[in-house]
Formats: structure tokens, sequence, C-alpha cells
């Protein structure tokens, strides 16, 4: 088939090919090798001055912190939530499965004023009362991992639901004559089968968590040594005119999402082809 | 668990058509007040403080005249940007698809970068290229092509990612016999590739306009933010947050959680629709 399609394919082909090349090379490519280069000008000077900054230490080790707990949630909240959906029924299911998405496209400076909305400590529904009792969530840590968790929330859903769905319930219901219990069933059936959209879920989250920036703007209160994440770093630096350690931040964050692009098209091909 | 469903039986007809047993309908309230904590009851509060002070004051901070302005910039580049996907989209799922040579599999990951990266990360990239250090000479900055290149890169992989399953699992068999019947390279794509891509290419146009109408992180480096020039809503919203100014950043959200529902109904009439045909 492929041969047919070699033997065909004529000047539009080639310029299509062309098109496509100069198109990622101008809007992608080029523009974060910069930043690559940009980062490395004197050399490994600007890295390693950044890891002596206690301030983006602090920074990078908060992001770190909220972006797994958020990952944590959002998989185990997103397995949940894909076997109601794939395997029961139950009413209002249709507009929750549409709701699910929602997420991935409100603005993060809605998701961050929503959440002020409810848990802000002076006027928010809820906030008020939480501090009552000790629990501060905008301007601290639960609110920035809320805010993470809001944003990545649909990525391990939109994962698990098309593989649970083409598996089907003929082996879980083969084990469950056997005489296997549901806990049984889960761990030995059920998971194992989706486990590789779960990895993939868990690395397109993790990335998406590592970089949320407007939403935690908004809700963390941007103070410097506390509640300041690596991506706020990013953009104080640059704004101050350091943009040599604006570019090493970037660089960082950079590297672990492309780890984590490269992690997932090597998991890809396996799982779903 | 079978045993107990089919030890009350009596109960099925609770409600229409709810398979929930005891454990499972514990685990769905569960994540229902979770989902609700974090995602429902916020977002309602959004539109419960936008509508607070009546229509009148709502009226008010959405056609503010320098809002009105954001808005429309802000909506008019999503369109914009999202006509250029359509095109550029499809050409690049048919020719990661279709076409075959050297560094394909460098194209895949360039498709997903924007992405993964950090929206912040993803402003300072394109100014390294497109800033005032521009290696071409090209200095968009604080200009209103700012803004476009910015949604540009940020909504590059959601067609493409779309098209590119569909375009896989096409029967090639289709086109042979289109083309052995006469029709021309044209006439084949026209009529038998283009239909099956359609929705396809619709979601993701839908997924590439919300995300253009809500980019924040990529422009604040990049577009100054100038009021009534670069100022998108996201940005606009922020400031009335800064300046506690709730019911007017809450009515301006409201204005873009509306179109990210419309766009949500628009996707799953979409699904449902290409379900039903498949």
């Amino acid at each position: 088939m492929a041969r047919s399609t070699f033997g065909r394919k004529g000047p539009v082909a080639y310029l299509l090919r062309l098109l496509v090349i100069a198109y990622l090379f101008f809007l992608v490519a080029w523009p974060v090798s910069l930043v690559v280069t940009n980062t490395f000008d004197e050399g490994f000077v600007s890295i390693s001055d950044l890891f002596a900054d206690p301030d983006v230490v602090t920074a990078l080790r908060l992001t770190l912190i909220a972006a797994v707990s958020a990952v944590v949630i959002n998989t185990v909240f997103g397995v949940g939530i894909s076997l109601l959906l794939v395997r029961y029924e139950f009413p209002g299911k249709r507009a929750l499965s549409a709701l699910i998405d929602l997420p991935l496209s409100v603005s993060p400076i809605v998701v961050g004023l929503a959440l002020v909305l409810v848990y802000g400590g002076r006027e928010g529904w809820l906030g008020p009362t939480l501090e009552r009792v000790g629990i501060q969530v905008i301007f601290s840590t639960p609110g920035i991992v809320m805010a993470t968790a809001f944003v990545a929330l649909p990525l391990v859903i939109r994962e698990v639901v098309p593989v649970l769905t083409e598996v089907g319930i003929e082996q879980e219901q083969a084990a469950e004559s056997l005489g296997a219990n549901a806990w049984q069933r889960f761990v030995r059936i059920t998971l194992p089968s989706v486990k590789w959209a779960i990895v993939y879920g868990v690395v397109l989250s993790l990335a998406r968590s590592l970089g949320e920036f407007g939403a935690v703007k908004v809700v963390s209160g941007n103070v410097l040594g506390e509640t300041r994440t690596a991506t706020l770093v990013v953009e104080e630096k640059y704004l101050n005119f350091d943009q040599q350690g604006a570019y090493a931040t970037a660089f960082l964050l950079a590297m672990v999402s492309v780890a984590c692009i490269v992690v997932v098209s090597l998991i890809r091909p396996k799982s779903h082809d | 668990m079978t045993s107990i469903e089919l030890g009350r039986p009596a109960k099925i007809r609770r409600s229409a058509r709810s398979t929930l047993t005891p454990v499972s309908g514990l685990g769905l309230g569960i994540a229902m007040l979770w989902f609700s904590l974090l995602v429902l009851i916020p977002l309602t509060a959004v539109m419960v403080t936008a509508v607070d002070g009546g229509w009148d004051t709502f009226w008010a901070a959405v056609t503010n005249a320098q809002t009105a302005a954001a808005i429309r910039l802000t909506v008019f580049t999503a369109v914009g940007v999202t006509l250029v996907n359509i095109v550029m989209g499809p050409i690049i799922a048919w020719v990661l698809v279709r076409d075959r040579f050297p560094g394909k599999a460098v194209l895949e990951i360039l498709i997903d970068i924007p992405f993964a990266l950090p929206t912040i990360v993803a402003g300072l990239v394109l100014l390294s290229l497109y800033g005032s250090d521009s290696p071409i000479g090209i200095d968009i900055v604080n200009q209103r092509p700012a803004v476009f290149v910015a949604f540009l890169f940020v909504t590059l992989p959601f067609i493409v990612r779309m098209v590119q399953p569909v375009l896989e699992e096409l029967d090639r068999d289709v086109e042979e016999a289109a083309a052995s019947l006469g029709a021309s390279r044209f006439t084949t794509f026209r009529r038998v590739i283009l239909p099956s891509l359609t929705p396809a290419i619709a979601a993701g146009a839908a997924l590439s306009f919300a995300r253009g109408v809500s980019e924040y992180g990529s422009l604040v480096l990049l577009s100054g933010n100038l009021p009534n020039k670069t100022e998108v809503t996201s940005v606009r919203i922020l400031s009335s947050i800064e300046n506690d100014q709730r019911a007017s950043a809450a009515a301006v959200a409201a204005v873009l959680l509306v179109i990210s529902l419309v766009v949500i109904v628009v996707l799953d009439i979409i699904q449902r629709r290409v379900a039903r045909r498949g």
C-alpha cells in the first residue's frame, strides 16, 4: 500500500511536506531551540545560580509538591470516575461526562477567580468557615493544589475511558464466575488492562500541573519564598530584567515537559496500535 | 456484588436505568462531592457573583469600553487562529499520516510541545524569536500580531491530534476505488476524505477556539497587555481581581464561562453524532 502512494506522489505532496516543516520550524522548533541556546549563553552558570537562590529552590519545591498532590488526586478521582462512566448507568451520566471536560476550556484566570470566590478567607462562600477551623485555602498550599488539580482534571479520564470501553467486561465476568471478589477483579484484571492509559494520563497531568500559571497566580498571592511557584518565578525574573534567570527557570520547566512528551511518545505506539 | 444485585431486583425501579451497586454508588457520591467542591460550586459562584448586582451592573461591566475592546480582540483573534488551524491542522495531520521521510518523528514531538510547555514558558519561547532580540529582525512584542502568534502556538495540537487518528483509520480502498473510477485527486479529497474528517476538524476547531479565548499565560510577557490594543479578556479579569472589583471580574468571567459551556455542548453533540454513525 505504501508503495503505491510512493509511486503516485506528485509535486503537491512535496509541497505540503515543505509547508508543514516550515510552519512547525518557525512556530515551534526555532523558538524552542533559542530558549536552550539563550540559557547556555554563559555555560551552566545560569542553572547553578538558580539552585543557589533559596527563594527559587523553595518555589521549585512548592511546584513539585503541588503538582504531585494534584496528580495523585486526579489519578484516584480519574480512574474512579472512568469506571463509573463506563461500567454503570445512572441519571445525569451524560451531563457529568460532558462537564468533566469543562476544565480544559475554562480560562485559568476564571479558575482562580472561581476558587477565590468560594474559598477566599474574607468574603468567600466557604472560606471564612474553613478559616475558623484553621484551614486556609487561598494564599496557601491547599489553594495552589486545588487550582492545579482543577486545570488537569480531565486528562487521566480522557485516556482511561476509551481503553476501558474497548476492553469490555468479559474477562471480569469470567473472573467473577470463578469466585473473584470485586477488589481482586479490579486489581488483577481491570487495572492491568488500563495500566498504560493511566501512565499516559499521569504523565500528561504532571506536565500540565508543573506548568500551571494563571490559576496559581490568582490563588497563591505570589509571596516570595512562600507561595511563589516556578512558573511565577519565570515571570517575576523576566519583568525584573533578570533574563538569564528567567531563561534558566524556563529551561528547567521545559526540560521536564519535553521529557514527559518523549516518555509519552515512547509509550503510545505500544498501547494504541 | 452480584448477590446483592440479584437480592433486590425491586430496587431497580427506583430510577429509570441506574445500575449502581451500593459500593459504586458510594464511590459516585464521593466523586461528585469532590467534583462539586473543586469545579461546580466555584464555577457557580462566578455566575452568581456576576448577576448578584443585577442585570444593569453586569451589562455595565461587560460593555465597559476597555472590557468590550478586550473581548472583541480575544474573540476575533481566536476565530482567526481557528481558521488558520482548520487549514493547517488537517494538512499537518495528512503529512504525519501519509507521508514518509526521515525526521518525521521529530515533527510528532514538535506538535505536542505547545500542549506540554508551561504557558509562561511558551510566551518566553516565542519572545526569543519574535521579540526585541529576534535573530530574524521580526519584533511583534506589544503589538496585536503577538496575540495572534501566541494563540497559534498554544492551539497548534488540537485539530492535528483530532484528525490524525481518523485519517489513520480511513480505508484506503475507498480512495483507490474512487481513483479507479476516474475521480481526480481533488474530487477524491472533497467527496471521499473530507466528509469523514469533518467531525474531527469541527471538534478540534471548537477546542482550539475555546483555548484561544481563555488564553492567558503565553501573553503575559509577549503582548504587553496594553489597554484597548493588546489586552485580552483574561488579563482584563485579572486586573479587576487585583483591584478587588469582584463583581466586574465575575461578570466578564461569566462571559468566558458561557463560551466554554457552548463549546462543551457543541463537542458533546459532535461526539454523539459520530458515535451514532460509526
